[in-house]
């Protein structure tokens, strides 16, 4: 499978690829494993820097070592600790991580898919947010029957990620506006619709003056199993991660993906229209980003209602997912896994912040660097010495060049 | 022999004569790229003339233009403009203009013309019946001055991004620039409480974002989009991070940077309307104005913007001429990173001089589309910059009138202006040959 899911690549090096595929990659193990502690060394460094007391101790290190040392252990260790804690230690954090993981694995292939085809879908933050305007809406103004509500608000938000992606395919291909600038604009443009929609009597929440939506219908919230929050929405999501990946490797579609991606001009000459394949990739990348949204809209939270709609509903779900879909090579599995990766960061982080007072944007920066260390195999190579060396490629999952379309 | 001799003299004479005719008729046959690039920009056109005549049902009494505000030395009259005949007026023009593009008739210097028409035309249309009937005048001076200042970190990082992608390196990461030289910028000018060091700290964050990019993109290959994005991410989770441990339990101590004052130029800034507008700003301002010179002399009149421009389009070329495709790079990427270190410290030392999180709120994103829409040329790139300026600006004056429209969408008209600035009026550009593209030997 994983001849196939690479990138497509000149016959020679493909032949070197499938031929050391059959092995288990340890190298790729090895270095990932480094990159982490890397990224998690910097973490470090940032915590002690920026806390005052610990930096207190450090200006009389010469004379009392200890002190200093002993200071930042306590700070970097109490800060992980929480957060291996807060993601794995026990049933209730690993469900955490499940409810946390769910959303970044939609939004993820979405991401991952574009980059199949060849297009950089910066985007899946503004899918995601018309995706959770579309389901919330749904979910709290129309009344149905318990399963059928859920199904229809479920279906308008994978509709209304589809209708945000599918703009970005369609100005692609009908006016070569370039994708990222669109999709970039677009997450803009529908914070500020969302913003606008949560004034108006149809989204504002009866009685209150700030922006709040009213609260979803139970009948349109994801079940949960009782005693965590592993609910529906992971379910879901490990379900479109199968979608996605027959829809690449099994269906007609998406082997004009691929080959679109591979080679834009080889495809339109194969016969393969490059504009449809455009708008197609874009409207279902849209929809899996959508269906993010729906998983903040109509997740459960810890008290097992959703969270109503409000300007942050859909956090940075969207920019969480490039990296998601990076570090996942932009398969399916590895996208799953890498969600589920930082799922854990996410939920680990959440209680790093309660308990150990450490704040949650330092999630934000390791996500970040453990992205940029992976994705440099050769700087980790040179920065870990018994990492064995390998070859560094230009750039595993994502199409080459950039905004040279 | 001989009777056969002139045969193929004949036939070259024969197969060159058409080719003329067909040389001179390409300047009259249009590409198919220009086709529906120009019938793009005549729909729009049209479209926004039809809107500008529904716009007509909600168009009251006159709308006012206030050339002075009640500061000025020199007052100037309000022109009062009848609601109703000019915005009747302006569709009229637009709708004109649109049937111009899609006939196709209108070619060279008249499309331009017409395109000007158009653009005027929407503009006049569309504040005339924001305005009208409003109690408050719209204030023009203010609608300028507004658009310099906050075009001026736009600016800088759009010049970053050409000397970043005439070498070819694409920089997505503009926003993340701004956002680690906002945050230095912040922290030293409130250490230090002075001007120039906080500038100097923002061009050395900027300096060092710049460096990351280059290390990764030009020695460990990273993809260059990619790579922008996840340094912006490093960026918002780096300052995010130091300002929730560090500065906003001390704001006083770390976030309290001084704040820059204007320079009037003597003499010019005296001058009715325009003085106040041009010569009366603050130094970043100024200095925008000057790197915009700078670049563009650099990139086209140095050696140093030869080997840029040739790394960028032809990178195996230039290596075999003795050129370090490399060395080149690093020295284009760094020197961007120090402009839009520049551009980052406006945002804290040009307002309060204090810093929040992700306050740079997009702006490298939309200096990164006005490079693009500029065509990667520098003087092209700052005319864009001003036209986003100018749009930011018209949206946030028109909240103030309480027009019809809503402010939550007025906020978002600069993105949409992109969308529509990059999909029907630009189309496809041609970006530097090897812009995005890492150099192995």
């Amino acid at each position: 499978m994983s001849t196939t899911t690479g990138p497509p690549r000149p016959a020679p090096e493909a032949g070197r690829r499938a031929r050391r595929s059959t092995r288990f990659p340890w190298t790729d193990v090895v270095t990932t494993v480094a990159a982490f502690v890397l990224a998690f060394l910097v973490g470090a460094v940032l915590m002690i820097v920026s806390d005052t007391d610990v930096r207190s101790k450090f200006t009389y290190f010469f004379d009392r070592p200890s002190d200093a040392l002993i200071a930042s252990a306590d700070k970097v260790g109490g800060a992980y600790g929480a957060l291996l804690a807060g993601s794995v230690g026990g049933y209730g954090p690993l469900t955490e991580t499940t409810a946390q993981a769910a959303p970044l694995i939609c939004a993820g292939l979405g991401v991952a898919l574009a980059f199949r085809a060849g297009l950089f879908n910066i985007g899946a933050q503004g899918q995601a947010i018309v995706g959770s305007i579309f389901a919330a809406y749904v979910g709290f103004s129309w009344h149905l029957p318990p399963v059928v509500h859920l199904l229809v608000a479920v279906f308008a938000g994978l509709v209304g990620g589809a209708i945000w992606g599918g703009l970005v395919g369609w100005l692609k291909a009908g006016a070569g506006a370039h994708e990222v600038i669109v999709t970039i604009m677009l997450n803009y443009v529908a914070a500020g619709l969302l913003d606008y929609l949560l004034t108006t009597t149809v989204f504002q929440r009866p009685g209150r003056t700030d922006p709040i939506s009213p609260i979803v219908d139970w009948s349109a919230t994801f079940p949960r199993l009782a005693g965590g929050q592993l609910h529906l929405g992971f379910l879901l999501a490990i379900l479109a991660a199968v979608f996605v990946w027959w829809f690449l490797e099994r269906s007609t579609t998406g082997f004009a993906i691929r080959a679109v991606g591979a080679n834009p001009h080889a495809a339109a000459t194969a016969g393969m229209s490059v504009a449809r394949t455009t708008v197609i990739t874009m409207a279902v990348a849209g929809a899996l980003a959508g269906l993010a949204g729906v998983q903040a809209a109509l997740g459960p939270s810890a008290s097992g209602l959703p969270i109503p709609l409000t300007a942050g509903i859909v956090g940075s779900i969207g920019f969480d997912a490039i990296t998601v879909a990076l570090l996942g090579r932009s398969t399916p599995l590895g996208t799953v896994l890498a969600g589920l990766l930082f799922g854990a960061l996410h939920a680990g982080g959440l209680a790093m912040q309660s308990v150990a007072q450490t704040p949650l944007t330092l999630t934000t920066a390791l996500q970040a660097l453990i992205v940029l260390f992976v994705a440099a195999p050769a700087l980790v190579t040179r920065l870990v010495p018994f990492v064995r060396t390998r070859k560094a490629h230009a750039s595993g999952p994502v199409p080459e060049g950039g905004l040279a379309s | 022999m001989t009777a056969l001799d002139p045969a193929p003299r004949a036939d070259a004479a024969s197969s060159t004569a058409p080719a003329a005719p067909a040389a001179s008729a390409a300047e009259t046959v249009e590409s198919a790229e220009k086709r529906r690039q120009r019938i793009s920009t005549g729909v729009l056109i049209g479209i926004v003339g039809l809107l500008l005549l529904l716009a007509l049902g909600s168009t009251r009494g006159q709308a006012r233009f206030a050339l002075s505000d009640a500061f000025d030395e020199v007052q100037l009259p309000t022109v009062p403009l009848p609601g109703l005949p000019t915005v009747v007026v302006c569709a009229v023009l637009c709708l004109a203009a649109a049937v111009a593009f899609l006939s196709g008739r209108v070619r060279g210097r008249w499309a331009v013309v017409a395109a000007t028409v158009a653009g005027v035309a929407v503009l006049l249309g569309f504040l005339t019946w924001a305005a009208a009937g409003r109690d408050l005048p719209f204030p023009v001076s203010n609608q300028l001055a507004g658009t310099l200042s906050l075009a001026t970190p736009l600016v800088f990082g759009a010049l970053c991004g050409v000397l970043c992608e005439r070498a070819g390196v694409v920089n997505v990461s503009i926003e993340g620039q701004f956002l680690a030289a906002a945050f230095a910028a912040a922290v030293v000018g409130s250490i230090t409480q002075s001007v120039p060091a906080a500038i100097l700290a923002a061009m050395v964050a900027g300096l060092a974002m710049a460096a990351l990019l280059a290390l990764f993109s030009i020695n460990y290959l990273v993809n260059q989009v990619v790579l922008g994005v996840v340094l912006n991410l490093l960026a918002v989770g780096v300052t995010g991070f130091l300002f929730d441990q560090l500065v906003q339990p001390a704001s006083s101590t770390y976030n309290n940077a001084p704040v820059l004052s204007t320079i009037a130029i003597p003499g010019l800034s005296s001058i009715p309307f325009f003085g106040r507008v041009l010569f009366d700003q603050n130094v970043l301002a100024y200095l925008a104005i000057v790197a915009v010179v700078v670049v563009w002399v650099l990139l086209y009149r140095t050696t140093w913007g030869l080997r840029i421009r040739s790394v960028g389009e032809h990178p195996q070329a230039a290596d075999t001429v003795g050129i370090s495709v490399r060395g080149i790079r690093w020295s284009a990427v760094l020197a961007g990173g120090v402009l839009a270190g520049l551009g980052g410290s406006f945002f804290t030392l040009a307002s309060t001089g204090q810093f929040t999180k992700e306050f740079t709120v997009g702006n490298g994103f939309i200096a990164l589309a006005a490079l693009i829409m500029g065509r990667w040329r520098p003087v092209l790139a700052t005319i864009m910059c001003l036209f986003f300026g100018f749009v930011t600006q018209m949206a946030s004056q028109l909240q103030t009138l309480s027009t019809p429209m809503p402010s939550q969408l007025l906020l978002v008209l600069p993105y949409i202006a992109t969308i529509i600035a990059v999909a029907g009026l630009v189309g496809r550009v041609r970006a530097p040959a090897a812009d995005g593209i890492p150099y192995e030997k």
